[in-house]
């Protein structure tokens, strides 16, 4: 198959004269399209209003128009950088970066890579299904944005396993398309992405939370040594931000909604007048939350503190850092259940890099919650929306052996299972947000449980028909 | 020794001296070769001053690393330059004094890689004397003339038979154990056993006691053959030798066989390689590897064996080996740092087969093709003990066919190029190609016995047999791999890539870790005297070399001669 490769796959990688990446593509190429066609959205569209990175300059990354999803034009991008850029941190910090793989970091690179490239179709697995619900064309956009992105967000994770890690590079892209989300046989490597996203809040909070976690991890391989590596994620960086976008104000406009029911009805229970009630939102942001921690692995944990010295993985914005970057000696406090209780207790800090990373994901989560309170403020509410303690409902680190309410108090099994209904979802719950689900493809129309943006995309006014269904 | 006030100098942190491995019988300062008909006399007679490195003396013929390079050498001239010498006597030029071995003083001032250094060179060449006894005709006898203690007598224990002068006082020994606090390590307690059938209990309580054995009771342990009294010793020894003679079958000395004469190596040493006429070694010390090119036979294969000899040294296959042999020796002792070394070869596969079938017809009649074989399958040993990690590439232009594919099958991996790359398209186009011949099945035996492709298949004889079959055919890159002949096949769009990163992540690994495995990897199935003494004894040696009881401050070895106690660590490991 010869592939114009300007036209086709829009890059800046020189891929036209580069033999080895051509190949590599060139079978890769029809299996993405074949793992889009069937594990990628399964509502049928004729075209979708759809931005479309070609360059990574201002003019170029954000090209707007309507393509069928089929022929989106998914591209190779690497963030531009000046020559002299030197390693941030760890052992060789002050050396020149990496344009070649290490082979003494091969394996730990490879891996890495894998792990975040796996992430990125995962979610277009989970999310198939929503655009058979969608509350209206714009959020159906939206969703198609954000699965075009991931889609080629894995594109970009590939070209690195093609470009730098050889024939065993491109055994491992293969394996990106081979396992797939909740698959019992070949399953997603990290567990939160093997749950389904079975409706559009599910939607919202994955991407404010779970997308967020993906935001951090890319934040640190930006930092990486190995220069193609950090090109690469600071460019995903600016996309992930949209997905951001989408799930804050998704999630904005479900509170509205339900601030707007509470109102109109005067009464908390917005269920059967078609909106979704506060306390079914707080179990949702409960259960969101708390897996999408787990994602950041151990507190404390060895591999991360070899990734950092040896330059592999970061902190979260590193060189805006004072301190040594090494970390040596350094030593910081996490939290812990000890003799039960739940307190806190210094470690080392190299030892202490996901819990590290974990503290600046919460406070970026805390503006979320912020932004969500204002709105029921504005809207004269008097009850707010909260974070649960880190500790809870973990199943990964240091508080998976134990049970902790979201208040932060340590309980027994009994409490934990008295109390679960009230702190994560119930079965009642999502019974009910599922029955709201029903599509609305009318433009200009949107479904009963969530308030219209109060902007369209590119200057566009809601009402613009972002979709041809099929 | 070295010593400052109160405190020995810790030898790991010394410099390591650069050795040259050249050696002539002009240039000897501790032997004296003799040649005398169909016998040659080889006496030792150390240059008390005349050590390799300054800090010791030689004291009652013991030896360091520059005596053994000199008696590497005599024995190497005895096969090539003297065809008709059928027997070999080792004895002492020293009265009372046959040899007492490494120099200890030597041994407590140098660091552990020199010692393993040292200790490995030895033992290769007590292996090359066997050879030359069992596959020669040129056999090897100790006329132990005084005492012999230590690697004194592990060197009569590398001879067909040990004479003992019977003086009531000249004895054999091993008094490693008891007095240094380390193991005979150049094949003592291995050969005592294995060779010399002595007991165990026997071997046991020979080991422990430092005066060592003389006289009837010598014989009846079996530790030598015979005692000799002093006023019969001259022509008794005399006698065994020339019974020895008679049993060769190395040409008479009235056959008109002619030795050849090796000529010193032409060489240029730099710091970034060495090169000599048909291999060179370029060092890349940011990487930690060598890059080894070993080129083919170039031109016309002679079509004699009168030629061959007319040759002589400046035949390919023997400067070849000659060539690689000093190259090993120099990069083990001398670049301990370049830790890889990457093997290619370079040349016409057809020539390097003409000259391969040259060698298997005459290697049974011609003494000269013979000693060749010999010495290339002792070159190739060399490799497989070689504590090093070894990487074939084999590329478009190379020529591993025969002898030269054992080079490869000696390697720890095998990488074969599927294609060709862009910058050869042009002029060189053929791929890549390997070619199995006879050579490959038992003409280069390896120290357990077994070829190397049956070590590389052990187990399995009908793929062994089933390789011989394809003897003769040329063989490409994806037929190579599916044969199980190379590691892996990348073609030339990955080859750059899969290489480097591969070399790469080589050089990252624990070079102690790599050492270990790659030592047990490379020697499967049989043990032999020799696996024994490179794989166990050697690694005993080595283990006890590093640790307090003998190299430590108060440790056994460092304490030697100082008057004082050594201090032992009591716990037993």
């Amino acid at each position: 198959m010869a592939i114009n490769y300007g036209e086709k796959i829009p890059n800046n990688v020189d891929l036209a004269s580069d033999r080895k990446l051509q190949r590599a593509l060139e079978s890769w190429q029809p299996n993405f399209l074949n793992w889009w066609k069937t594990m990628g959205p399964a509502l049928p569209t004729h075209d979708v209003y759809l931005r479309t990175a070609v360059d990574v300059g201002k003019e170029g990354w954000a090209q707007f128009g309507h393509v069928a999803m089929e022929e989106y034009r998914w591209g190779v991008f690497l963030a531009e950088r000046g020559d002299d850029r030197r390693i941030a941190f760890g052992e060789q910090k002050g050396e020149p970066v990496w344009q070649q793989v290490p082979g003494e970091y091969r394996a730990d690179l490879q891996r890495l890579i894998v792990i975040q490239g796996d992430t990125e179709p995962a979610s277009v697995e989970q999310q198939r299904r929503l655009g058979e619900t969608a509350p209206s064309l714009y959020d159906l956009r939206n969703l198609f944005q954000v699965n075009v992105e991931e889609g080629r967000h894995l594109w970009a994770m590939v070209y690195l396993l093609h470009a730098y890690f050889g024939r065993n590079g491109r055994e491992e892209a293969e394996a990106l398309l081979q396992r797939n989300s909740g698959d019992l046989d070949s399953p997603r490597i990290l567990g939160a992405f093997n749950e389904e996203t079975p409706d559009w809040l599910s939607f919202f909070m994955f991407t404010y939370f779970t997308d967020r976690d993906g935001k951090y991890q890319l934040g640190t391989l930006k930092e990486s040594a190995f220069d193609p590596l950090s090109r690469t994620c600071e460019f995903m960086l600016k996309e992930e931000a949209h997905h951001m976008f989408v799930g804050t104000t998704g999630i904005d406009r479900v509170v509205a909604r339900t601030a707007e029911l509470t109102r109109e009805h005067d009464t908390e229970e917005v269920g059967p007048h078609g909106g979704i009630p506060l306390d079914v939102i707080q179990r949702y942001i409960n259960f969101h939350y708390s897996v999408s921690l787990d994602l950041f692995g151990s507190e404390q944990s060895t591999n991360a503190a070899n990734y950092f010295t040896a330059g592999l993985k970061g902190r979260w914005q590193e060189e805006r850092r004072r301190d040594d970057h090494q970390l040596t000696e350094d030593t910081t406090r996490i939290d812990l259940v000890r003799d039960g209780q739940v307190t806190t207790q210094e470690v080392p800090a190299l030892l202490a890099l996901n819990h590290d990373l974990q503290t600046e994901y919460v406070k970026d989560c805390q503006s979320g919650l912020k932004r969500w309170n204002r709105v029921l403020e504005k809207a004269g509410i008097d009850r707010r929306l909260t974070l649960p303690h880190i500790g809870f409902n973990r199943r990964v680190g240091l508080f998976a052996e134990h049970h902790i309410t979201p208040a932060g108090d340590l309980v027994g099994a009994d409490v934990w299972e008295a109390g679960h209904d009230r702190w994560l979802p119930s079965a009642a719950d999502k019974e009910h947000v599922r029955s709201l689900m029903r599509p609305v493809y009318e433009p200009g129309k949107i479904a009963g449980w969530i308030a219209p943006p109060s902007n369209g995309i590119n200057g566009k006014p809601f009402e613009y028909e972002y979709v041809h269904l099929a | 020794m070295t010593m400052t006030e109160g405190a020995p100098v810790d030898p790991d942190a010394a410099p390591i001296p650069k050795v040259s491995f050249d050696a002539t019988p002009e240039s000897y300062r501790h032997w004296q070769l003799e040649i005398d008909g169909d016998l040659a006399w080889l006496r030792l007679d150390v240059d008390e001053s005349a050590g390799l490195v300054p800090g010791y003396e030689l004291k009652m013929n013991s030896y360091d690393l520059g005596v053994d390079i000199e008696l590497y050498d005599a024995t190497q001239r005895l096969r090539f330059e003297h065809p008709q010498v059928r027997a070999v006597v080792v004895t002492s030029g020293k009265d009372r004094n046959f040899c007492a071995g490494a120099n200890i003083r030597m041994l407590a001032q140098s660091s552990h890689p020199w010692k393993v250094n040292f200790c490995k060179f030895t033992n290769e060449t007590r292996n090359g004397i066997e050879d030359a006894t069992e596959h020669s005709g040129q056999t090897y006898l100790a006329a132990v003339n005084g005492s012999a203690a230590g690697g004194g007598y592990e060197l009569a224990l590398a001879c067909d038979e040990i004479l003992l002068i019977d003086d009531n006082s000249s004895s054999v020994s091993l008094p490693e154990v008891p007095l240094l606090g380390v193991l005979p390590g150049t094949g003592g307690l291995t050969r005592v056993i294995d060779k010399r059938r002595v007991r165990k209990d026997r071997a046991d309580v020979f080991s422990t006691r430092s005066e060592g054995i003389r006289g009837r009771q010598a014989v009846e342990w079996k530790l030598v053959d015979e005692t000799i009294p002093k006023r019969a010793w001259d022509s008794t020894v005399r006698e065994r030798a020339a019974e020895a003679a008679a049993r060769s079958n190395r040409p008479r000395p009235d056959s008109g066989a002619r030795g050849i004469a090796l000529t010193p190596l032409q060489r240029e040493a730099t710091a970034d390689g060495i090169r000599y006429r048909h291999v060179q070694a370029r060092f890349d010390r940011a990487q930690g590897l060598v890059e080894i090119t070993i080129d083919g036979p170039s031109g016309g294969v002679p079509e004699s064996l009168s030629r061959v000899h007319e040759l002589g040294d400046t035949f390919w296959p023997l400067a070849m080996a000659r060539e690689l042999d000093d190259l090993i020796l120099r990069l083990r002792i001398n670049e301990l740092e370049l830790g890889t070394w990457v093997i290619r070869t370079r040349g016409d596969v057809g020539d390097a087969l003409a000259l391969e079938r040259l060698i298997a017809q005459h290697s049974r009649d011609d003494w000269l093709v013979g000693e060749i074989r010999h010495y290339f399958k002792r070159v190739l040993k060399r490799l497989d003990v070689t504590s090093r990690s070894l990487i074939a590439l084999i590329e478009p232009g190379s020529c591993f066919a025969g002898a030269l594919l054992e080079l490869a099958l000696a390697c720890d991996r095998q990488y074969m190029l599927d294609g060709t790359l862009d910058e050869d398209a042009g002029e060189q186009s053929d791929e890549a190609q390997i070619l199995l011949s006879e050579s490959n099945f038992g003409v280069f035996p390896m120290g357990n016995g077994l070829s190397r492709l049956a070590s590389r298949f052990y187990g399995d004889d009908d793929h062994v047999a089933k390789l011989r079959q394809e003897i003769g055919r040329r063989i490409e890159a994806r037929e190579a791999f599916e044969l199980g002949l190379v590691t892996d096949a990348p073609d030339d769009i990955d080859w750059d890539d899969e290489i480097r990163i591969m070399l790469e992540e080589r050089a990252s690994l624990s070079p102690d870790a790599l050492t270990g495995m790659e030592a047990n990897l490379r020697f499967v199935g049989p043990e032999t005297m020799e696996t024994r003494i490179f794989g166990r004894l050697t690694a005993w040696q080595n283990w006890i070399f590093t640790r307090p009881s003998a190299s430590g401050p108060e440790g056994a070895l460092r304490r030697y001669g100082t008057g004082r106690k050594a201090d032992f660590d009591r716990k037993r490991v």
